[in-house]
């Protein structure tokens, strides 16, 4: 019986989200007749569907890393900043030097840049709310240092790759997702750090005392989201042939925060979904990428966008959840 | 625009006056906004050229985008007893008080690339600006010749909504088409004045126009949207300065690359030498006490494919954009 | 309960007028968890009562239902003769009862006349009189004996002065019944002294007092009567002279003891074993004095003391959830850091907290997770263990420890309080630990729950692990410890082994005053 109500509940995990997205994808239609219409373009699959995974790779990436952090009671604020770094450090190096140093030069930069956040968080107990505050206002700062101010373009072909490549017709951007998607997961779900992240953002002090490193963890789920953020910044560098520090990733932050939520994983932390914020992040796209189709004034963009939110998140409400639900889906009482 | 007359007259007696300008040493404190764009960036290291080929002492203060750094710079130009305070002013209003101190000491103010408060007219000598309607309408009636008539599909890049240079250029450009009736709008969309969100628009724009067959022209609001919507053309398979007309603004150094290379055809120029002018009127008034014009309205000038762009980029270059 | 209590009955016949306040019968239950049943209580005019008893006894409850906070379920309230029902705090106050808590209910960034007039203020026109209502704080408060900047921001004087301040208020509300809960938690010596001069003055005026305290000697320096609450039931009332501190202390602790001491099992003599781990001088300042602990396998070591007294805290250390300053551990062949839950887990030791939901349960996830947590956290990270281990695990302890529902995917905060104590249990035993730590084993859990973790402690003893056991349940504690180590003031004060471990003994080493009758800074 229990295994019954259990089997009945499992498959609901997610469905508002997929639904959301996939009545997103229709009224893009709708505005847009020819939204699904995808064709070979200079071996690269062409269209607007593409658009929307291609665009949506930044936020996405970073999603990946805040779904983590979130978990564990954290945010990081700073994400958009350590973009704007990590770009500006790779259109620097592109031009002087191989792309295997570019990309190490750029990705251990977002890497210091998490460790300086979980040394604040864990070590020094500072809020994670004002701890990446520092890094999300000097960070910007840092990045235009690095590019002194202006756009830092760069000619070579190994980092534009990244942006504006494919593999297989997919745009590069897209696949170094789906891989550090792939990769998290298996890092995540693989070993014992699911349980172990989801208990402590869950009651950290249950956590400490059952031994968990909780300290440790925190450090490296900081770490691992400005890993993610150094790859976003990446591709949003290589995507435009150089490193705007002013714009890049600005923000982003606020875009994957809200991925993460609408993908069901609480502010409060605990239990999480990265494939589900990934998909949030894709809600969020598919509507920018509809907004602009639709030829609406960009005097009304954020109206809509609030509005298709608040609809989203209502949806998931388990309160609302109740009301629509339906009498005989009822979860099994207690 | 009624000053066209004097704009050119101080243009032209440029070197004239620098004469009387090597006679007479002046000081000249220059309290700048900050380095936020290349723009921006630009004009510092044009003024600096301007105030050495006039012999002028020039003095740069960073404010780092803030009003109250900008007052203390101000306050401290008077009391080193400088000739005249150039202003690049981060906000329009707030100013009264320390105006009303230099003009107190005697010290004339010009306004640079930006305009103040109505109230405070009388506080400053001249401000020294572009005209972005102009801007846009001189965009719009190169794109009206370019069409030749024929009927022509205009998507554009607005900048970021409900900024004032946004509504300017955008409000200029359907000023210069408002004649033609073959040129029309047929998506406008904001890209944020930034490359990736002209690109991001670009791409749909292109989807949503039968894969860009429909459009003839891209007005982009700013030469760095130009640069993402370029890309996006490439990208998508058509040829950019070719198949479809490209007009944008700023004149910054990467858009003479895309001319060059024969991928964007037009751009109006954002001259970053304001500072120039702005010497010469206080050169001018204080050599003879000649009283300029409030506002010295800077040149837009139009750059195509055939004036040498890669000229233009390598003398725009080092300048910091 | 059948109480042979010669304290409890005759209070009323003492005094001819109605009390002032008379609580009868009052009974109020949670989900079926009865917090108060059948609970008598009388305040005389100028009198300070002593409400007392230990955590879950009952206190605040009866005092959020005599003021309105929470709805009774049965019982009667007279308030001087009159009946009366307040459905909130706000018409307890009206009618005459205002309650001061530990944490003091004021704004802590307005004036302090601000905060004495909050919602009353003097006004003219509508517009508040400053001048007017400042001067009136400074006479209400002149009274009190203070004289204090009445401008100045509450925030700026210390808990005692705001503990007086709200005190202040309440009275010049016309309060008759005033309810302290707790003020003096967070006071020195010298203003415990101001707060009761300021108490005793009150009195003088008619005002009746409650006073809840875990301080016994406070209770004996002011108080004029007790009255105990245990389990949610009267367990006496008595005037102060006729209550001596051992007296007191049985009836907070309950006292059916004699059946008790027969079921023991036979104590052998403590050291026979090795020692799992031994700890001298160990402590930390401030938090616990230096003890000396010595914990074998096949032992059960009790920890009794009351509320306080610093059973808790010697456990977090021993765990390694709060570092030690001073001291020496020894775990087998040497000296050991036992620095944090970690270090000490290495050592094979183990820690069921005091607070279960949060420092126990992660609420939201499953029983299972919940159980291979330990044993998972000791494995790290990147040796996982597999889903059909975990299932092997969880399915072992829920049918060993008989945890219902037998559902290891159900969350374990829905599970009743001593099924979640079961599973957190399993939690330590999956890691088969040397020493097992637990803090309160059988609180707020049903009374068959009770039963079968003790004969867990007794099994797990007799199969050789050492044990260390908080308990305020001394009928239990007496039933299982090999040596019952007695806490008071947050140190060790006494240590009973064998044949000497009893309730009544037990009893005394807590109740035995201090040399010094100073109060407790």
């Amino acid at each position: 019986m229990r295994v019954n109500g259990l089997a009945r509940r499992l498959p609901s995990i997610g469905t508002s989200q997929i639904v959301a997205l996939l009545v997103i994808l229709a009224a893009n239609w709708i505005v847009s007749p020819q939204f699904f219409d995808i064709r070979m373009q200079d071996g690269r699959l062409f269209g607007s569907l593409i658009d929307v995974l291609n665009r949506g790779a930044p936020v996405a990436l970073l999603s990946i890393g805040m779904v983590l952090v979130i978990a564990m009671r954290g945010i990081d604020l700073s994400v958009g900043a350590v973009m704007a770094i990590c770009g500006a450090i790779a259109a620097s190096l592109a031009d002087s030097h191989a792309l295997p140093v570019v990309l190490a030069a750029a990705l251990g930069a977002g890497l210091a840049c998490g460790l300086w956040n979980g040394f604040l968080v864990a070590v020094l107990g500072i809020q994670p709310i004002v701890a990446t505050l520092i890094l999300m206002v000097a960070g910007r700062g840092i990045a235009q240092l690095i590019t002194e101010g202006r756009i830092v373009t760069f000619t070579s072909p190994d980092l534009a790759f990244l942006g504006g490549g494919s593999v297989l017709g997919l745009p590069t951007p897209v696949v170094l997702t789906l891989g550090m998607l792939v990769l998290t997961l298996l890092i995540v779900r693989g070993t014992a750090l699911c349980l172990m992240i989801e208990a402590t953002g869950g009651n950290p002090r249950a956590a400490a005392l059952a031994g968990i490193g909780t300290k440790l963890i925190t450090v490296a789920v900081y770490m691992w989201s400005g890993l993610c953020a150094a790859l976003a910044g990446i591709v949003a560098s290589a995507d435009i042939l150089g490193a705007d520090a002013n714009n890049a990733g600005l923000w982003l932050e606020l875009d994957a925060i809200l991925a993460v939520v609408i993908g069901g994983t609480s502010l409060f932390g605990g239990r999480f979904s990265i494939i589900l914020a990934v998909v949030g992040a894709l809600i969020i796209q598919a509507m920018n990428t509809g907004i602009l189709l639709s030829g609406f004034p960009p005097e009304t963009n954020l109206v809509v966008k609030a509005v298709v939110v608040l609809t989203v998140l209502l949806a998931q409400s388990p309160r609302l959840g109740g009301y629509f639900a339906g009498l005989p889906f009822n979860r099994p009482k207690p | 625009m009624k000053f066209k007359a004097l704009l050119l007259a101080t243009a032209l007696s440029g070197t004239l006056f620098s004469v009387g300008a090597h006679a007479a040493e002046l000081t000249v404190g220059f309290s700048q906004i900050g380095s936020e764009s290349g723009w921006r960036a630009a004009e510092t290291t044009v003024s600096k050229a301007e105030a050495k080929k006039r012999n002028i002492n020039f003095k740069i203060a960073d404010a780092q985008q803030k009003q109250e750094n900008q007052i203390k710079a101000i306050r401290s130009f008077i009391a080193q007893g400088v000739d005249a305070i150039f202003l690049a002013p981060v906000v329009a209003t707030g100013w009264d008080s320390v105006l009303k101190e230099a003009k107190e000491a005697n010290i004339p103010v010009v306004l640079l690339d930006r305009d103040i408060d109505p109230s405070g007219k009388e506080l400053y000598l001249t401000a020294v600006t572009s005209d972005s309607v102009a801007e846009g309408k001189v965009a719009g009636e190169w794109l009206v010749k370019a069409a030749a008539g024929k009927p022509c599909n205009v998507v554009e890049l607005q900048g970021t909504v409900g900024a004032s240079v946004a509504t300017n250029r955008k409000k200029g450009f359907e000023d210069g088409i408002a004649g033609a009736s073959n040129v029309k709008i047929v998506r406008s969309q904001t890209g944020d004045f930034t490359r990736a969100k002209g690109k991001e628009v670009m791409e749909s724009f292109i989807k949503a126009e039968g894969g860009g067959k429909n459009i003839c022209a891209v007005y982009a609001h700013n030469d760095d949207m130009m640069v993402g919507a370029i890309q996006a053309m490439k990208e998508a398979g058509l040829k950019p300065g070719t198949d479809v007309l490209t007009v944008s603004i700023d004149a910054v150094p990467d858009i003479f690359k895309a001319m060059a290379a024969g991928e964007a055809n037009a751009t109006v120029e954002l001259t970053p030498n304001m500072a120039g002018p702005a010497f010469d009127a206080v050169v001018a008034y204080k050599a003879k006490g000649t009283v300029p014009p409030k506002w010295i309205q800077t040149e837009s000038k139009l750059y195509t494919q055939s004036d040498n762009p890669m000229a233009v980029y390598e003398s725009k270059k080092d300048l910091g954009y | 309960m059948q109480s042979p209590d010669p304290l409890a009955a005759p209070a009323a016949t003492a005094d001819p007028s109605p009390p002032l306040l008379d609580v009868a019968g009052f009974s109020k239950s949670f989900a079926g968890f009865v917090a108060l049943d059948g609970v008598n209580f009388t305040l005389r005019h100028g009198e300070i009562h002593a409400l007392l008893g230990e955590n879950g006894a009952g206190k605040s409850t009866l005092i959020k239902a005599m003021t309105g906070v929470v709805q009774r379920d049965g019982g009667t309230l007279h308030l001087e003769g009159e009946e009366i029902a307040p459905r909130s705090a706000a018409e307890a106050l009206k009618a005459g009862i205002a309650t001061v808590y530990q944490e003091v209910n004021l704004a802590p960034n307005l004036s302090v006349a601000q905060n004495l007039f909050l919602g009353r203020q003097p006004t003219r026109f509508g517009l508040v009189r400053e001048r007017e209502m400042r001067r009136r704080a400074e006479a209400l408060l002149y009274e009190f004996g203070l004289a204090i900047d009445v401008g100045a921001p509450l925030e700026s004087y210390s808990v005692a002065i705001q503990h007086i301040v709200a005190i202040a208020r309440a009275v010049d509300q016309s309060a008759r019944v005033l309810i302290l809960d707790e003020p003096t938690a967070s006071l020195d010596a010298h203003e415990v002294e101001v707060l009761f001069a300021v108490m005793r003055q009150l009195t003088a005026r008619g005002i009746g007092i409650v006073f809840v305290t875990h301080f016994l000697d406070q209770v004996y320096a002011v108080c004029d009567r007790i009255t105990v609450l245990r389990n949610g039931r009267l367990a006496g009332t008595a005037p102060i002279a006729a209550l001596p501190r051992i007296e007191l202390v049985k009836l907070m602790l309950g006292r059916e003891l004699s059946r008790a001491t027969s079921a023991r099992p036979m104590a052998s003599a403590a050291s026979v074993e090795p020692p799992v781990a031994v700890f001298e001088g160990y402590g930390k300042a401030g938090y616990v004095a230096p003890f000396d602990l010595s914990l074998h396998a096949g032992h059960v070591v009790g920890l009794a003391g009351l509320l306080g007294s610093g059973r808790t805290e010697t456990v977090r250390l021993v765990f390694g959830a709060e570092k030690a300053d001073c001291g020496t551990a020894r775990a087998g062949e040497g000296a050991v850091a036992v620095g944090s839950p970690r270090e000490a887990m290495r050592l094979g030791f183990g820690y069921c907290p005091e607070e279960r939901k949060t420092e126990g349960i992660v609420a939201e996830l499953s029983v299972r997770e919940n159980i291979v947590l330990a044993l998972q956290a000791r494995r790290g990270p990147l040796r996982p263990l597999s889903r059909r281990e975990q299932d092997e695990i969880a399915a072992k302890f829920i049918r060993l420890l008989d945890i219902r529902p037998p559902d290891p995917s159900r969350p374990i905060g829905l599970l009743s309080g001593g099924n979640q104590q079961k599973a957190l249990l399993a939690r330590w035993l999956a890691t088969v630990p040397r020493l097992l730590i637990l803090d309160e084993p059988t609180r707020g859990i049903d009374v068959g729950a009770h039963a079968e973790i003790i004969k867990l402690i007794r099994d797990l003893c007799a199969e050789g692990m050492a044990m260390l056991v908080v308990s305020s349940e001394l009928e239990e504690l007496v039933t299982y410890a090999d040596e019952v180590v007695v806490l008071r003031d947050r140190a060790h004060v006494a240590r009973l082994r064998g044949e000497e471990i009893s309730v009544p003994s037990i009893l005394a080493a807590i109740a035995e005053a201090p040399a010094s009758a100073a109060l407790p800074a």
